[in-house]
């Protein structure tokens, strides 16, 4: 990892401190335990794309509506971070997991360590072509919240609470 | 505006200062420091916001080719395009979607095109069960009231109330009592509404023509829910939301939320390509796995015109187009900080924008419900991410406003006094008054001291209240017998122009010459005593009064003779050194909309406001020992003026009190609440001195109780004094050589 990349990890990191959002690294061997550590049963969620790890079995990945609302967490994977702000993008799929990310208390995205981008303008320029394709992606910073009822509430219609699981791969040399 | 009229706008100001007043300044003065240390977080925020403005300007160019590409694309990507002329159109086209629907339930998240329509009254009135998802609309749909602020509806409620409110209408078992619970309680119940709801329409922030992608900046979630959730999605939007690529969307993410409530980001940037790829969460289904389902959702796009099209042939309105509705204008406002929405909005906008975008979707009448409230204090322009002149804005729009009236009735009594140069007599007196108040000045000054006497009397007052609504509370201003200009001409200069280092001529503006003639002769002494050849040629006013009067052709030719009256100064290469921030700021802007552009130029780049100009002599060697420094000089409490700020010009008054090594305290608020003639009025003094309080405070906080109060302001002197009952004096006063101030 070049020195450029690992502060592009420490502004991430940083960001989400500033926002009081749990981060959590792991690895591939580690992301189970890690996991559930993390999450409050019953958890849902929808099938990670990384290759190198998949939802452990305790996890629904076939969530219904009926799951869904009783969940406490939802498990979805982060297309990649934005280090200036400590966002995620979440993208939408076919399998549900923009319902998955927003109605349970808890959302854990899980962010693989390569797909950190440092800023605003690298992050759209990254979704030009997805969206262009049809595709749909929320920016998800921190927890849902509201100041409309007199003061700053976090956990309005979306979680209240927000931890990433971030995960680091072995040949960190790439 | 007759007697009547100001009174029972003074009556409705009153009410809301005494009952919205403190919630809206509580948030707006929150949002507002928000804005300021978010925005010091961006290294590029200039750039950043000249990117968003070329991106606005391009896009609002290109509007009609944009429209069919967006309609292109979006259908291509299995949706559907609906482009309404109107409201009524709008609103006949998503009833038909919602009959075709057989829906009985509409959730919206929060938009203000759809307040522009009114479509939730069309739907009712269909039978449909319009709920709003965000919590401020909520709030508001239960109380039956209007947004007051562009992004936070319900600004003007405080917990309390909104508690009272919901424990009167839902009797709950336990009584809610924090933002909490009663987060909580609208989370569960809306919940409930929206996974039963069979349409969601949302807004937009931004649609993409080259994708067909919707942005929606919110925090709560209930924009994803609305949009997600039930199988048809309709979204109405101005036509003016469109920009080329996703790639423009990039500078927006960044300013948007930092210039409205001052968050670097907001929770959710949805960035939805509809129909989405999301399966419908449907509880009549509660079982079927999400990732089984094979929905055919349906999505809407209905673009408004509703006037927009218009605008964009305006060459004045068209900038409020470029508007992404921040609300940046209505939080640094500090008349909108006192009072805001309810008083400083038409049928549906809300801030210094809204006059642009009433008069462009409803019309001149919605504007002139409320146009008057922006002081032309110009805090705003620094604030707008995309750089929209506002207060320019606001000044057309009541120039208009101005020229379509029939209020005559004075015009008889009035000729001697009100030489404008607007082409009708339909002006209202009190306008005219302010407008023309240079030939006031002159007749007082000739008059003095029997024009004060005559002004200090009680009947006269009376008069002046009722025929031109100059409210009697206030003191006015004492003419001086002998003017600036006639003082100057009997004394002379006294330092030579053979020993001079720099030759400069003192610009006489009317309440320097008129009436602080103090401060004129004490910023000529301070010259002086840099080895500065002053001239106090008599030139007049610059055109300020009228133009804040919406009095446009009046302040045009006045801005002609100022320039006739300068320019051989400056061909003669003499700096034209100003007092009056609010005249150097229409040498500085204003005059480019008067004046050939080489004429602009030449005189923006040849004039100084006096502290500016005392700093640049000192830096290039003048001996500041020779001024008053804070050694034998009082401590200080320093208002800077609000257009000084905007020009960026009020740190060298810092500098030179820091060189000169004064114990400075500086106030915080944007403005004084004066503004020019706007605290005179009888309509109006009571929000003036409101949001002059704001400054009292910080200047009678122990620390500050003892100093000298200086302001760089004419009205924010008088202000000043007013509010605080202490002296006040100009920044030029307190160098002075000759100075005795404590």
């Amino acid at each position: 990892m070049s020195a450029e990349s690992g502060s592009v990890r420490n502004r991430f990191e940083e960001a989400l401190a500033d926002r009081d959002v749990a981060l959590t690294r792991t690895t591939p061997a580690a992301f189970e335990a890690t996991l559930q550590a993390v999450v409050t049963e019953p958890v849902v969620g929808t099938p990670l794309p990384f290759g190198d790890v998949s939802l452990p079995e305790w996890v629904d990945d076939e969530p219904t509506p009926a799951t869904l609302e009783a969940a406490t967490t939802g498990v979805t994977a982060a297309s990649f971070g934005i280090a200036d702000y400590g966002s995620v993008v979440l993208p939408s799929t076919p399998e549900g997991s923009e319902p998955v990310s927003l109605f349970p208390e808890l959302h854990v995205p899980v962010l693989h360590e390569r797909d950190l981008v440092a800023d605003m303008p690298t992050a759209i320029e990254r979704l030009g072509p997805e969206l262009r394709d049809g595709g749909s992606a929320i920016v998800a910073t921190g927890p849902s919240a509201t100041a409309d009822m007199g003061a700053l509430v976090e956990g309005a219609h979306g979680p209240n609470a927000v931890h990433v699981v971030f995960l680091e791969t072995d040949g960190d040399g790439e | 505006m007759s007697g009547g009229t100001r009174e029972r706008k003074a009556d409705h100001i009153r009410y809301l200062l005494e009952t919205e007043g403190d919630a809206v300044e509580a948030n707006t003065l929150g949002f507002n420091e928000g804005r300021y240390e978010s925005v010091a977080d961006l290294e590029n925020y200039e750039a950043l916001k000249s990117e968003a403005r070329a991106i606005k300007e391009d896009a609002i160019e290109r509007l009609p080719e944009l429209i069919d590409e967006l309609t292109e694309t979006v259908e291509a990507n299995g949706g559907t395009v609906y482009l309404a002329d109107d409201a009524a159109d709008a609103n006949r086209y998503i009833r038909e979607i919602a009959d075709e629907n057989d829906a009985e339930r509409l959730v919206k998240s929060k938009s203000m095109t759809s307040e522009e329509l009114e479509v939730n009254e069309a739907l009712k009135a269909d039978g449909v069960d319009v709920v709003e998802t965000d919590l401020g609309e909520w709030v508001l749909q239960v109380a039956d009231e209007a947004p007051s602020h562009l992004v936070a509806p319900a600004i003007h409620k405080s917990e309390d109330e909104i508690a009272r409110l919901f424990n009167e209408q839902f009797e709950p078992d336990e009584p809610l009592e924090t933002a909490e619970e009663l987060t909580t309680f609208a989370r569960d119940r809306l919940g409930a509404l929206i996974v039963d709801a069979d349409i969601g329409m949302t807004g937009a922030n931004f649609i993409t023509a080259d994708s067909g992608s919707l942005m929606l900046v919110t925090s709560e979630g209930n924009a994803r829910k609305t949009a997600v959730v039930p199988d048809t999605h309709v979204a109405v939007a101005g036509v003016e939301k469109i920009v080329p690529s996703v790639e423009d969307l990039a500078p927006f993410i960044e300013l948007i939320g930092r210039s409205g409530t001052g968050q670097d980001i907001t929770s959710y940037v949805s960035l939805l390509t509809p129909p989405v790829d999301s399966p419908v969460v449907d509880f009549d289904e509660s079982d079927v796995a999400l990732a089984d389902r094979d929905d055919d959702r349906d999505f809407h796009l209905v673009l408004i015109d509703n006037g927009r099209m218009a605008m964009r042939e305006d060459d004045h309105l068209r900038e409020t187009l470029y508007c992404i509705r921040c609300s940046a204008c209505a939080n640094t406002c500090g008349n909108f900080q006192s009072v805001g929405g309810h008083a400083f909005g038409g049928e549906t906008y809300t801030g210094g924008i809204a006059t642009g975008w009433e008069a462009g979707v409803h019309g001149q009448e919605s504007a002139a419900e409320f146009n008057d409230l922006c002081t032309g204090c110009s805090r705003c322009v620094e604030a707008c991410p995309v750089e929209i002149d506002i207060p320019w804005i606001n000044t057309v729009v009541r120039d208009r406003i101005n020229r379509e009236g029939d209020d005559g009735r004075f015009e008889f009594v009035y000729d001697e006094l009100v030489p404008d140069e607007e082409d009708t007599g339909s002006i209202d007196p009190q306008k005219r008054l302010f407008g023309n108040y240079e030939t006031l000045a002159k007749l007082g000054s000739a008059t003095a001291p029997v024009s004060n006497w005559l002004a200090d009397l009680g009947p006269v007052r009376s008069v002046l209240e009722r025929t031109v609504g100059i409210d009697r509370r206030r003191s006015l201003p004492a003419f001086e017998r002998e003017t600036l200009v006639d003082w100057f001409e009997s004394r002379g200069p006294r330092v030579s122009a053979a020993d001079a280092e720099r030759e400069a001529v003192l610009y006489p503006d009317t309440y320097t010459n008129y009436i602080d003639v103090d401060r004129g002769k004490a910023a000529v002494r301070v010259l002086e005593a840099m080895d500065v050849h002053v001239r106090v040629p008599a030139v007049g006013e610059s055109g300020r009064a009228p133009l804040s009067q919406g009095m446009i052709a009046t302040a045009d030719t006045k801005a002609s003779r100022v320039y006739a009256g300068l320019a051989e100064h400056l061909d003669a290469g003499r700096d034209v050194v100003v007092i009056e921030p609010s005249d150097l700021a229409m040498f500085h802007s204003e005059y480019e909309k008067f004046l050939p552009e080489a004429s602009f130029e030449r005189l923006r780049e040849g004039s100084y406001e006096i502290l500016e100009y005392v700093y640049g002599c000192l830096e290039n060697g003048a001996n500041g020992a020779r001024l008053r420094t804070g050694d034998d000089g009082p401590d200080v409490a320093y208002h800077s003026h609000c257009q000084q700020r905007t020009m960026g010009v009020d740190r060298y008054t810092r500098a030179v009190f820091e060189t000169l090594d004064y114990d400075v305290l500086e106030s915080d608020v944007e403005c004084c609440g004066m503004a020019g003639s706007f605290g005179y009025k009888q309509e109006y003094y009571e929000l003036s001195m409101d949001v002059g309080d704001r400054l009292a405070e910080q200047f009678t906080e122990p620390e500050a109780q003892d100093r000298l109060v200086v302001a760089s302001g004419t009205s924010c002197e008088d202000q000043l004094e007013d509010v605080l009952e202490r002296d006040a004096v100009h920044p030029v006063e307190v160098l002075d050589p000759r100075s005795r101030l404590r």
